[in-house]
């Protein structure tokens, strides 16, 4: 066995265990501490991924050396390592780009317990990728749960702090959802391995036998997960807990604890149930249909927005419901595309939270579009990764978003007739609805007014900068070189099965 | 259908607790009572858990010198109640601390009024 099959592992422990260092550190030590732990899992996993792509096969891991009905276990394939590494980027990033406001927006003596949720975070999203356990799955969904909720309200004003309570109202509902539907599937299989699971479930399946048992655990597990990533009927939480957290809090949460439920659910809908099930349980469908509403609604209510970060967080909906619609879809092509638009909408919208905080910074601390009127002229990075954010989620050629819409389009053309026509449709009047309001901001801020803002001598802080590049780099790069980081997800999803 | 409910008393049992904890963290207002919600659904899910895992007539699966032929129960199912308690028990704690700092800044514990003067504050 090669030490780096070793590594996801490590990884995770690593995390764990620089939390609980954190927390007893003061809080410069605890970033030092959280942003190198985050660059070193960052360059482990590129090995894992290294590792996995020249073997060309994925691997188990048992933890505790008990073979397979009875260990817990890992599973590494490429498209795990692929998010892993993935995750990483985005989280080092965001937590760059906003790591002044982190000091900023937090009391000086609590800072360091931040990080400490940044750890428990990076921990458990690493773990929901990675593990070929249910319960486990369960138990970091908990402790994902757990710290996201502290990233909300560790601002500690009287908005954070509702927000907060919306949040863990939700989740917990989403949480006990999947714990119910988590117990049927051990009590119609007696295994909680996912491979070990999906056996039995092909069994049960061909035999006919307890069909109603089974729809009902598919449905309880997809809603669960799809309250927690906020799907549209579900997403009252959102819009407070994106637009009151502080800007990384924001760029996190909607960057990568929304997807990595979402990832969850693609591996549940591959390992455990198997695709065909659920297209046979008409799951995908339901899916599909709340992800239409999904792209409309998000859309609509941004329009209405006032406040910046209200709009990025209700695109973010919109955005979702894309990710949804691909998985509705029900065949690999929509799934490869929901995966790349996870990917794409993970690196524009952090840039976009990020980006927002830097504009309301020179324009008093205000948030309304009536105070940002030329924003962008006073930060200029920040306007131009707004802009390009803005572009991208909208669909401009070159860009990320751009390159997943035509990837949607494509597996909705060779999907269900029916389903072409309604994907077709929304997609078009939903990029429609995207400029209008991106657009309107996009200008909002490039209008030449507000001038007794003028911060003279502002300089927009170095890490700020550097992020806010590296983002922009990410996103031309995902839209330009898409083919073999797609290529990556179709090679992962073959190793899924 | 009904003798089916009446033989699976326990199953049933544990689904109409899980609803009924559904919509207590869901539809009220008060957040003590949405914690209790909370607590009964996760209850809920417990004993589902329990009653499934049991085998009537058997034992803990603990070798003795000279048991033979006994059934053993599988320890797994009562491992993940335990594992399910811990977990209920921390987001508890966390909720309830939550309510106190907001009961401290709002007096009160309804949960719309707190949205409602958390957007007077802003103003």
């Amino acid at each position: 066995m090669d030490l780096i099959q070793n590594f996801p592992f490590f990884c995770i422990i690593m995390c764990l265990a620089s939390g609980v260092i954190c927390s007893v550190l003061s809080g410069k030590t605890a970033k030092r501490v959280c942003l190198t732990l985050v660059t070193v899992l960052g360059i482990m996993n590129v090995c894992v991924l290294c590792y996995v792509l020249k073997t060309g096969e994925s691997y188990t891991f048992m933890m505790g050396h008990f073979p397979a009905p009875w260990g817990n276990e890992l599973r590494i394939g490429v498209l795990e390592a692929l998010m892993a590494v993935f995750f990483c980027v985005i989280m080092l990033l965001s937590l760059v780009g906003g790591i002044k406001f982190v000091f900023e927006d937090i009391e000086d003596t609590k800072t360091n317990l931040y990080f400490v949720m940044i750890n428990l975070m990076m921990s458990s999203l690493l773990a929901l990728i990675y593990t070929n356990d249910l319960f486990n799955a369960y138990v970091f969904v908990e402790i994902n749960t757990i710290a996201a909720f502290a990233l909300i309200m560790i601002r500690n004003n009287g908005h954070s702090l509702v927000a907060a309570a919306k949040y863990i109202i939700m989740s917990a509902l989403g949480s006990g959802l999947i714990l119910m539907g988590l117990s049927m599937i051990y009590d119609l299989t007696g295994h909680l391995l996912m491979s070990n699971v999906k056996e039995q479930i092909s069994l049960i399946n061909a035999n006919g036998n307890y069909a109603m048992p089974l729809t009902v655990v598919i449905g309880l597990i997809c809603v669960g997960l799809a309250i927690k990533s906020s799907l549209f009927p579900f997403h009252s939480w959102l819009p407070d807990a994106y637009g009151y957290s502080t800007a990384s809090s924001s760029a996190i949460l909607s960057s990568l604890v929304s997807k990595s439920y979402i990832f969850l659910l693609i591996k549940i809908f591959y390992r455990v149930i198997g695709m065909d099930v659920m297209v046979d349980h008409k799951i995908t469908n339901v899916l599909f249909a709340f992800a239409i509403i999904g792209m409309l609604m998000g859309s609509i209510r941004a329009i209405n927005a006032h406040d910046i970060r209200r709009l990025i967080a209700f695109s973010s909906i919109a955005q979702i419901g894309y990710i949804y619609m691909g998985i509705g879809l029900g065949t690999q092509a929509g799934m490869i595309a929901a995966i790349f638009h996870i990917m794409s909408h993970a690196a524009s919208k952090a840039m976009l939270f990020i980006a927002a905080r830097g504009l309301s910074e020179v324009s008093g601390g205000s948030k309304d579009f009536s105070d940002l009127k030329g924003a962008g002229y006073r930060n200029k990075i920040a306007g131009v990764a707004f802009a390009v954010g803005a572009l991208s989620m909208v669909g401009i050629p070159l860009l990320a978003g751009f390159t997943s819409k035509v990837y949607f389009a494509e597996a909705a053309v060779i999907a269900s007739p029916k389903k072409m026509w309604i994907a077709m449709v929304t997609l078009a009047i939903s990029t429609i609805l995207n400029a209008i309001y991106f657009i309107r901001a996009t200008i909002s801020i490039y209008t030449p007014r507000n001038e007794h803002y003028a911060v003279p001598g502002y300089k927009c802080a170095k890490t700020m900068t550097v992020a806010l590049v590296l983002f922009i780099i990410l996103n031309f790069f995902l839209g330009i070189f898409s083919n073999s980081i797609v290529q990556a997800i179709e090679t992962g999803l073959g190793m899924f099965a | 259908m009904l003798k089916m409910l009446f033989n699976n008393y326990y199953e049933t049992v544990a689904v109409i607790l899980f609803g009924i904890g559904f919509t207590t963290l869901l539809l009220h207002r008060n957040m003590i009572k949405k914690i209790l919600g909370l607590n009964i659904m996760d209850t809920a899910v417990y004993l589902f858990l329990a009653a499934k895992g049991y085998i009537y007539g058997g034992v803990a699966p603990i070798l003795v010198e000279g048991s033979k032929e006994v059934t053993y129960v599988n320890p797994i199912p009562s491992g993940l109640v335990l594992t399910g308690i811990v977990v209920s028990v921390s987001s508890s704690a966390l909720m309830l601390a939550l309510t106190i700092r907001l009961y401290k800044r709002y007096h009160t514990l309804d949960i719309d009024q707190m949205s409602m003067l958390a957007k007077k504050e802003e103003m």
